[in-house]
């Protein structure tokens, strides 16, 4: 006779596809490697400087807040992605104090203040990063040619090429590509943030339709007003916003529709930011933009069910 | 033979999933006859039967001791041949509701009742295999088991013009209608024909999933050799969950779409098991009712297995006869892994709708946050928005789940399977469509 057994009960299904939330998060931290190698080889120490001291502070703020709310902490890795992210988007030569301040604010108002990890509004990177340039702006538009490995702590500043009035831009291609210009840390490198965005495509993590609209858009809405597309597309941190910042899950519509019209929404406002705005940078406002409409085109924008017919409709 | 296999199709929607049919090469065996079976009065979708025995009744093996209790229900017989020793009361493990059920001793000698042959079955009437069905109880095997022959009478002004044999067989581990087709595709051709027979329909498609092409070119050997090739034709199917659905399979075959609500027949199509159409082919042909299955012993026992069971059988038997659970099984699930139903007792019997025993090892799941990643959106084939009755049922908020249309749900697990957050989506939906109905009903 079959010994008896205590079985487990549960509802189906009972076999799990096996892709958690934390290897999702921890495959974006792998991939934004390559930009934060980047930032790295061009801007030294100061670039490990940041970027350890943003991930770590928002681990632990995320570690503090769970304790303070009662929570359990779990290690999920969207703390680790929000750090990185944020760094990625500040100059090399912002003081740490104020790389932990952001990230602080990253961490414990725009992310878990609203509840935590599938609940906030905004992009808690991008928040930080918003806050900061608010608090700070004198050092938030500060940056710095590539200053390499070199030790001296007087780097030479410079505006960012958007900023710039430059007569020929096509010359600029090549540098805007590889990432030997003044900017943030990681949204110079274009090309490593492009093989970074399509790994993530192609390992099914996101899709296609938002990063190609939103930079499509930027292209095309430059070329009309007059400008260069090439240049509009790679210079500032279109790159980075369009492939790692709005295409996060929680601020970003579910729907592949949704998602195209996120990306064009948030391709025009970065253009008329760029061009008629304040700023010369428009990528972090747009996205946060369109986040705050996020819920309102999930709420138009759904899949029609299955076997719907118009005179059905309740 | 080209011309019996048409084109291979695929579904828009639906995931991948670890096939794991460990059992496709075992044939089919007979499990020996248990000592005792018992047989709950409601084994299929409907009224429950009406009991005709008493304790101490002495019963043969195919006698009727259930009386169809209306006209959506199946009558049920005695699977071995004995004593009627008493009738108990026990879960129905899909509803949760406590049902009559028969207890039979054997007297192991397994004496059939005698009938009278129904007459040629190459000339048989519609109207007759009608009878013979509803005399057979049968019921859809595929899992839901809807009294067939319900699915075989259309209502009045209905035209059904299309007839689908199901043999896709999409959950993992389950090989049951696979083997059945490699060893008695014939019958089942033949028990296709008798469907034909009493619907009527001008095309006739048989579905089977890629993953089985040892089955699709038997099946189509055997319908060239029958002479059949202008009537049947095979589509082969891109192996995908949840292909065997009813819907996904037939819009994937005909375009056609099941509106809301509505049934297959309303877009003039019916679909049918493999196995449910053996069953026609022995209640027609052989005047056997029915009162056994191929089910699948798979997972963690030591010897995975096909058997051919009599209903009622405990499901303690099926496990010794497959040498014992291998000692880190801690989950018994009456159906396949993706839409199965988990189970506690060993005692329970095997059903007419039981195609599977799955033995498996299982984690306690620690659902975390929803991520809003999209993953049970695009895995649904139903077109829905799971994470959105997770949302409403997580608030008591069932009224927005029934707008978002949660009644067309199939529960076929696809956007629990997908979920990343490890959210057990279906376990919300299946609490939001219970409180729906207990609303319902007290209206």
């Amino acid at each position: 006779m079959t010994p008896e057994k205590n079985f487990m009960v549960s509802t189906s299904p009972h076999i799990w596809k096996g892709k958690s939330s934390r290897s999702i998060m921890n495959t974006v931290a792998l991939t934004l490697i390559l930009p934060a190698g980047a930032s790295i080889y061009y801007f030294g120490i100061r670039a490990i400087c940041i970027i350890s001291a943003a991930i770590l502070s928002s681990i632990v703020t995320e570690y503090a807040i769970k304790k303070l709310r009662g929570r359990k902490f779990v290690m999920d890795g969207s703390a680790l992605v929000t750090g990185l992210l944020l760094a990625l988007t500040l100059p090399p030569t912002l003081p740490i104090w104020m790389v932990v301040i952001g990230s602080v604010f990253a961490i414990a108002i725009v992310k878990e203040a609203f509840g935590g990890l599938g609940y906030n509004i905004f992009n808690p990177a991008l928040g930080g990063r918003a806050f900061l340039s608010i608090c700070f702006a004198r050092e938030m538009s500060t940056w710095s040619l590539p200053t390499y490995f070199s030790l001296s702590t007087d780097a030479i500043t410079t505006a960012t090429p958007l900023a710039m009035d430059i007569a020929d831009k096509t010359a600029m291609y090549k540098d805007l590509l590889i990432g030997n210009i003044g900017g943030s840390m990681g949204e110079t490198c274009a090309i490593l943030i492009i093989i970074g965005g399509i790994i993530l495509i192609s390992v099914n993590i996101i899709t296609w339709h938002l990063p190609i609209c939103y930079i499509g858009t930027v292209a095309l809405f430059s070329f009309i007003l007059g400008e260069d597309p090439v240049f509009s597309v790679l210079a500032g941190g279109l790159m980075l916003g369009a492939f790692f910042m709005a295409t996060d899950y929680v601020t970003s519509p579910i729907t592949n529709w949704g998602k195209v019209i996120f990306g064009v929404g948030a391709g025009i406002m970065t253009v008329v930011i760029r061009l008629f705005g304040g700023m010369p940078e428009g990528v972090c406002y747009s996205i946060l933009f369109m986040n705050a409409l996020t819920p309102l085109i999930d709420r138009y924008i759904k899949p029609t069910p299955y076997g719907f017919q118009k005179e059905s409709a309740k | 033979m080209q011309k019996v296999i048409l084109k291979k199709k695929s579904a828009t929607r639906g995931i991948k999933v670890p096939e794991n049919k460990l059992t496709e090469h075992n044939p089919i065996e007979p499990l020996p006859l248990p000592q005792k079976v018992i047989i709950p009065m409601q084994q299929h979708i409907g009224a429950p039967c009406e009991l005709i025995v008493k304790r101490g009744t002495k019963v043969k093996t195919g006698e009727i001791i259930g009386k169809a209790g209306g006209f959506v229900s199946a009558a049920l017989h005695a699977t071995i041949s004995g004593e009627v020793s008493g009738t108990t009361k026990i879960i129905n493990h899909a509803t949760g509701h406590l049902t009559d059920a028969v207890i039979i001793t054997s007297d192991g000698e397994d004496n059939w009742v005698q009938t009278e042959p129904a007459g040629d079955p190459e000339n048989i009437s519609s109207q007759d295999i009608l009878n013979l069905v509803s005399k057979a109880g049968i019921v859809g095997m595929g899992g839901a088991s809807f009294p067939t022959q319900v699915k075989l009478m259309p209502p009045e002004g209905k035209n059904i013009d299309t007839l689908i044999l199901n043999g896709c067989e999409c959950e993992p581990y389950i090989t049951a209608d696979h083997r059945l087709m490699l060893e008695q595709g014939g019958k089942i051709l033949l028990g296709l024909k008798l469907v034909q027979k009493v619907l009527n329909p001008d095309s006739i498609f048989i579905a089977i999933e890629d993953n089985k092409s040892d089955a699709i070119t038997h099946l189509a050997n055997l319908i060239c050799e029958m002479g059949m090739q202008d009537n049947f034709k095979i589509v082969p199917l891109k192996s995908k969950y949840p292909m065997g659905g009813e819907k996904t399979l037939l819009t994937t075959i005909t375009g056609r779409e099941v509106p809301i609500g509505g049934l297959p027949l309303d877009v003039g199509i019916v679909v049918h098991n493999v196995s449910t159409v053996k069953a026609i082919y022995d209640a027609v042909y052989e005047d056997k009712p029915l009162i056994e299955r191929v089910v699948t012993v798979s997972g963690l026992v030591n010897e995975p297995k096909n058997l051919l069971v009599r209903f009622g059988t405990p499901i303690s038997a099926l496990i010794d006869y497959c040498g014992g659970m291998k000692e880190n099984a801690n989950k018994l699930i009456l159906g396949g892994p993706m839409m199965g139903i988990a189970h506690f007792d060993l005692n329970f019997p095997i059903l007419k709708g039981s195609n599977s025993i799955l033995i498996e090892h299982a984690a306690p799941i620690i659902e975390s946050n929803c991520i809003r990643c999209g993953r049970c959106v695009y895995a649904c084939p139903m077109h829905l928005l799971p994470y959105m009755y997770v949302k409403y049922a997580k608030t008591h908020n069932y009224n927005a789940c029934q707008d978002a249309y949660i009644a067309d749900c199939i529960e076929c697990g696809s956007c629990s399977f997908s979920c990343p957050a490890n959210i057990p989506i279906v376990e919300y939906i299946k609490t939001a469509k219970s409180e729906l109905n207990k609303k319902r009903t007290r209206k």
